[in-house]
């Protein structure tokens, strides 16, 4: 699984293997995640798009402030993965339509 | 409420420029015709998926020395508007019977053409078997406490 890789990619960064590390108790707001790592809240809420993209975390509303957590099966990524098999399925659907529909009109 | 994730599903839309007859079967009875070579089941060498046009048929893969791979089954059959298919693969990629999610593609004629919309739903049900993903990050091994907490977590 290519999502492998992308998981340790995630992870590389020091920073945030600690913004990670903060969700080790429990689900947190993002300004509560901020609070204490020596970068800014639109950092860190870069850093959780990353990690939420590798499949590693996961967000909710609540109000107006969002609350990320631990992915605790590996599913964000698993989604991931589908995603893009969909993807590429479709996209190879799409041309076969394409190819069989000029084939019927000739 | 615990910490239970649902994954939203996974939510695809094309319009292909033919009728809905056409993309209705093309994707279900012409899949062998474009199912990612690359992602065939087993060693065997592929022949073709296959779809059987009724409720309750089979979804199957049949390989060249006439052996098949079973993907899921046909939960529910609406030539040319609708199909409703039982996908029961798990995160190893093998037919596993007590999974089931949903793949649902509905066809609307729009303009010219067809409008193709994909749901592929019930993905938290893949939490069961993706254990194997999390074994395969933690194998190399080095992040210490981090990927125990993970394993941790996953296990609960």
């Amino acid at each position: 699984m290519t999502n492998t890789n992308r998981v340790f990619a995630a992870l590389t960064d020091p920073t945030r293997r600690a913004v990670f590390e903060r969700l080790r108790d429990g689900p947190r707001a993002v300004g509560d995640i901020a609070r204490g790592l020596p970068v800014t809240r639109p950092a860190v809420s870069q850093h959780l798009k990353v990690l939420k993209e590798a499949g590693l975390v996961d967000d909710r509303s609540e109000g107006t402030r969002r609350i990320y957590q631990i992915d605790p099966k590996g599913l964000g990524a698993m989604r991931a993965w589908l995603d893009q098999f969909w993807d590429s399925a479709l996209s190879a659907f799409a041309a076969e339509v394409e190819r069989s529909a000029k084939e019927e009109k000739k | 409420m615990s910490t239970q994730i649902r994954p939203a599903p996974v939510r695809k839309s094309l319009f292909v420029n033919t009728s809905q007859d056409h993309a209705f079967e093309v994707f279900t009875t012409g899949m062998g015709r474009w199912w990612p070579k690359s992602h065939k089941l087993g060693e065997a060498e592929l022949d073709r998926q296959i779809i059987e046009p009724k409720e309750g048929g089979r979804w199957y893969q049949r390989n060249l020395d006439s052996s098949t791979c079973e993907i899921g089954t046909v939960a529910a059959w609406e030539p040319p508007a609708r199909v409703l298919l039982i996908w029961q693969l798990n995160a190893q990629w093998t037919f596993d019977p007590e999974l089931q999610t949903e793949v649902e593609v509905r066809f609307t004629p729009e303009g010219s053409g067809t409008r193709v919309e994909l749901e592929h739903r019930n993905l938290e049900r893949l939490g069961e078997t993706a254990e194997g993903f999390r074994e395969a990050i933690d194998a190399p091994g080095g992040w210490g406490g981090l990927l125990e907490l993970y394993a941790k977590e996953a296990a609960r």
